[in-house]
């Protein structure tokens, strides 16, 4: 199928084996999603379920398959489109700028979207909600990714690795002030826009999963299109160029999809941190560099990465759940000094 | 298409009036040059004369002034894939992707011969493979980059330039941090790529003396300016390199050992 499986020199070339285990895992995470909350539904029930289609299967209550339909499943979707798009963005922004701490949260795209949606719910028509937070999250996604790409990039002098990431972390604090200043200012939206912003499922229904498909479909659709140009771009600007490849176009466009698929992710989910910089790392630790693999990879891991994780946030301290943000950044804050380590030992 | 034909050689490109500025300072000025078919020209001259930027402005890589026309058409012209069709440029510092295998680096010389969403088919296989072979680099083709040594690592990028199937070949300083057994053999491949597919080549370099055994003609820069320009009889002379580079050389040509350039240092151990 590719040059990276040959199937006279091994079995199973690192990829396809990748693959397998990313298809198994996301199966297994969705079902867990499924099986896993405070009404007892087995593991018999949730197959049975699963394949009758959206009927009651015999044995099982109308109560029981309400909550299956209503809420666990919804969720889960939302989880996985959520955790696809931050992994699948952090790929993708780690291409284009050539910088492997890129990550939607750290850029400022994800602050950014923040701002934006809290503008949306504290100002904007409340009628029209699912219009304008998402909207109003990409606008503000493509700021953030803006500002840090520039003043990384003229103040701070250009191509270091970190300049990039200290920047991003500058604009995404502004971008957080200025969201809290409008919230307080907003007092009666408070505590919807606190508890967003910390990442929030608890609430998820198929509304969110209406919200944020067509985007991230599209977003997704795009980044994998482009994924052999992102090898491309790994060879430097000049490179690239000299190999007759329109470098500001190709990173226009992914930085779009990347922040649209951001977005939708802060859009329905809140802030939630570093899973753009764990899944592809991890990803590239099992099959290597090349954006071919990494970005589809990076999808499906990541999609399993945030339902598995989202399970976690609400069995912990049943009945009551953690942010999802809060466990992310428990594992991610750990994980990105050591990617800084590694990459200032290859520097 | 306009073909300058000359004595029965056909120019490949020819350089009229280039000028580069970077940032106001002018860096290559005034440059005029021309380059037959199937030969080497070497652009030699002391550190920051303006060689790379020379040769990224043949590549149509910086805005300049003046022309640069390939077999007669100015490199504007072309769109960006079709000139990466005719044009392959071996940067001097090649950025080298992390956890790339071989084969996948070559690969993305395939990328100006492929439609924008496309993938590789077979043919594009059988350029990578055929160029690793050439640049001995076939056992190589699943190892990653960063467990290559110096030499095999310029091999690659040079195969990532033969993958390309360009007609011109721009090598920035091919040798330099090789032992001189690899520079040997760098330059000994791309001889044989040369007079086998008939190449051109442009390379700049900094060994005299190597740069004099395999290049057919020397551009000498100098402050972004085109000082000479010949055959080594014409422009590798001593006053010539004492002037420009600022150091003082002998130029040997003996019978049995060949032609050299050496550095006179006024003692021996």
């Amino acid at each position: 199928m590719s040059y990276v499986d040959r199937p006279e020199h091994r079995r199973l070339s690192p990829r396809a084996r990748a693959t397998t285990i990313g298809v198994v895992v996301l199966v297994a995470a969705v079902l867990v999603g499924l099986l896993v909350g405070p009404v007892r539904i087995g593991a018999a029930n949730v197959m049975r379920w699963l394949f009758s289609f959206g009927n009651t299967p015999a044995g099982m209550s109308e109560q029981q398959a309400l909550i299956l339909a209503d809420l666990r499943l919804p969720r889960v979707i939302v989880a996985g489109l959520v955790g696809a798009s931050l992994a699948a963005s952090g790929a993708a922004y780690q291409a284009v700028f050539r910088n492997p701490l890129a990550d939607p949260y750290l850029l400022g795209a994800a602050a950014g979207a923040g701002l934006g949606a809290t503008i949306a719910v504290a100002y904007g028509p409340s009628s029209a909600l699912d219009l304008t937070v998402p909207l109003a999250a990409f606008i503000g996604a493509l700021v953030g990714v803006g500002l840090a790409y520039g003043l990384g990039r003229s103040s701070l002098g250009g191509r270091a690795t970190t300049s990039l990431v200290l920047a991003g972390v500058a604009v995404a604090s502004f971008l957080t002030a200025v969201q809290t200043f409008l919230q307080q200012q907003r007092s009666e939206t408070l505590r919807q826009v606190y508890t967003w912003i910390l990442g929030r499922l608890g609430t998820t229904g198929w509304d969110d999963v209406r919200l944020a498909l067509p985007s991230v479909a599209l977003a997704l659709a795009t980044l994998w299109a482009v994924r052999r140009l992102l090898d491309v771009i790994e060879v430097g600007d000049v490179e690239a160029q000299s190999l007759g490849l329109n470098v500001t176009r190709l990173r226009l466009v992914v930085v779009i999809a990347a922040s649209l698929a951001t977005a939708a992710a802060v859009a329905v989910a809140g802030l939630i941190g570093f899973v753009g910089l764990i899944i592809p790392h991890t990803v590239r630790m099992m099959v290597g560099g090349s954006y071919r693999s990494v970005l589809p990879l990076s999808v499906l891991f990541g999609a399993s990465f945030l339902i598995f994780v989202d399970t976690l946030a609400r069995t912990v301290v049943a009945p009551a759940e953690i942010p999802i943000g809060v466990i992310t950044a428990f594992i991610g804050g750990p994980f990105f000094i050591a990617v800084l380590r590694r990459n200032r030992r290859a520097a | 298409m306009k073909l300058e034909k000359r004595a029965g050689v056909v120019t490949a490109l020819e350089v009229r009036d280039l000028s580069v500025e970077l940032g106001k300072r002018p860096i290559v000025s005034d440059v005029r040059m021309d380059v037959p078919e199937g030969g080497w020209v070497c652009v030699i001259g002391p550190n920051g004369a303006g060689k790379t930027t020379l040769v990224h402005a043949i590549a149509g890589l910086l805005p300049h002034s003046g022309s640069v026309l390939l077999w007669g058409r100015p490199i504007e012209e072309l769109g960006r894939r079709e000139r990466a069709r005719k044009i392959a440029l071996v940067p001097q510092l090649p950025a080298i992707p992390e956890s790339f295998t071989v084969e996948q680096y070559v690969l993305l010389g395939r990328t100006p011969h492929l439609g924008l969403l496309a993938s590789e088919g077979p043919r594009d296989l059988e350029a990578v493979a055929s160029a690793l072979e050439r640049l001995e680099l076939g056992w190589a083709a699943s190892r990653r980059l960063e467990t290559l040594s110096g030499g095999e690592l310029r091999r690659a990028v040079i195969a990532r330039a033969i993958a390309q199937e360009a007609s011109l070949l721009l090598l920035d300083e091919p040798t330099t941090g090789l032992d001189i057994a690899q520079q040997l053999r760098v330059l000994e491949l791309v001889e044989e790529l040369r007079a086998a597919d008939g190449l051109t080549v442009i390379s700049t370099m900094h060994d005299l003396t190597l740069a004099g055994r395999f290049a057919h003609r020397f551009a000498l820069l100098s402050e972004g300016r085109l000082v000479a320009d010949g055959t080594r009889a014409e422009v590798l002379l001593p006053h010539v390199i004492a002037e420009h580079y600022g150091a003082r050389v002998g130029v040997i040509d003996d019978g049995a050992l060949g032609w050299a350039v050496v550095p006179l240092t006024g003692r021996e151990p």
